[in-house]
């Protein structure tokens, strides 16, 4: 049963003027590498030739898109972020900043983005920047997180754009390759999300977010984990099998995604007991970040090494 | 307000003007590119 929605929009009024660092953290920045990785890797893989100096300022929207959605999300999420102590040192919770600032910063970075990428790039990639910010901003932070415990898996869909956009922005068209590079991140999120979760689900449940392991329990996330796993399985080979990628990547995936399947195994499979360290749990959050990594790379020289993207 | 915070003020701002004017800056500069790149193209 979903828990009571808490997040309202913040009220926290800041002593001080901001410093910039507050801003930049607004941003997300560890996040943001993430999706200024896999933007890049989706513009450098799509077929097509794009000029430098455009592909950097198409990566720039891309990257100042994810920092002004992130920005949205601690505006509104500022109550929530208060109660967690991973997040209870943000700027807004710890009263750096006044809400509107950062409200302002965040609608700022993402109209500008869009603009920019529709100026200079393709107003395409601009449309599909515009819908991952509103999917993440709106979709997920204001509607999923706070009422159901399916909210990773389908706010997972915010953070899957970056690749397509980057590819769009190159060819002007959405094709199969980027779409099945947007599923790869899709069916990736939820066990990267709840692997996480599983040892940080004291906080979500204090701050009411009805993250999996707090609402259906820890047995469920960890079965979900693996089904999760497992599919991520043919849908990261999928690239390979319609002939858009090369052995590289091809071989890259069924390792990477094979790891991956290995390592949500004993995680699906055990109870944690009191004072449990969450070892597995922690390998396999730690390992899905490097899977992400490892896999774009793979794709990017699969494409430059055998000029294999279809 | 003590002299302190006023302190803590004043290089607050400062820090986000310079920030900015470096933001600006290199916005200029990439619209700069933008523009030739699209010219020459």
């Amino acid at each position: 049963m979903p828990l009571p929605m808490t997040a309202t929009a913040p009220t926290a009024t800041a002593a001080l003027p901001a410093e910039w660092r507050d801003y930049f953290a607004l941003t997300k920045p560890r996040v943001m590498s993430l999706v200024v990785f896999t933007g890049l890797c989706g513009l450098l893989a799509a077929p097509g030739h794009i000029h430098p100096v455009l592909g950097f300022a198409a990566v720039l929207c891309i990257a100042l898109g994810a920092g002004g959605a992130g920005a949205l999300n601690m505006w509104w999420e500022a109550d929530i972020d208060a109660k967690m102590k991973r997040t209870a040192k943000r700027p807004l919770p710890q009263g750096r900043m006044r809400a509107s600032d950062a409200r302002d910063f965040g609608v700022a970075l993402s109209v500008a983005s869009v603009a920019v990428m529709g100026l200079a790039i393709h107003w395409l990639a601009a449309a599909i920047l515009a819908l991952s910010i509103l999917y993440y901003a709106v979709v997920y932070t204001i509607w999923l997180k706070p009422r159901t415990p399916q909210n990773i898996v389908i706010g997972g869909g915010a953070g899957a754009f970056p690749p397509l956009i980057g590819w769009v922005a190159v060819t002007g068209e959405i094709t199969a390759m980027p779409v099945l590079l947007f599923a790869v991140i899709f069916m990736w999120t939820p066990p990267h999300f709840w692997a996480l979760a599983l040892f940080v689900k004291t906080d979500y449940a204090k701050a009411g977010i009805p993250m999996l392991p707090v609402v259906a329990g820890e047995t469920a996330t960890r079965r979900q984990i693996l089904a999760y796993a497992v599919l991520l399985l043919p849908v990261s080979l999928a690239p390979w099998l319609i002939g858009g990628t090369g052995a590289i990547y091809g071989l890259a995936a069924l390792a990477l995604s094979g790891a991956f399947v290995a390592l949500a195994l004993p995680v699906a499979f055990r109870t944690s007991a009191e004072g449990d360290r969450m070892a597995p749990e922690k390998r396999l959050f730690g390992f899905s970040i490097l899977y992400l990594f490892a896999l774009f790379t793979a794709l990017v020289i699969d494409h430059y090494a055998l000029g294999s993207a279809a | 307000m003590t002299p302190e915070e006023q302190e803590a003020l004043k290089r607050a701002r400062r820090g986000r003007n310079v920030a900015l004017g470096l933001a600006l800056l290199a916005f200029a500069a990439l619209f700069y590119a933008i523009t030739i790149v699209k010219m020459l193209d």
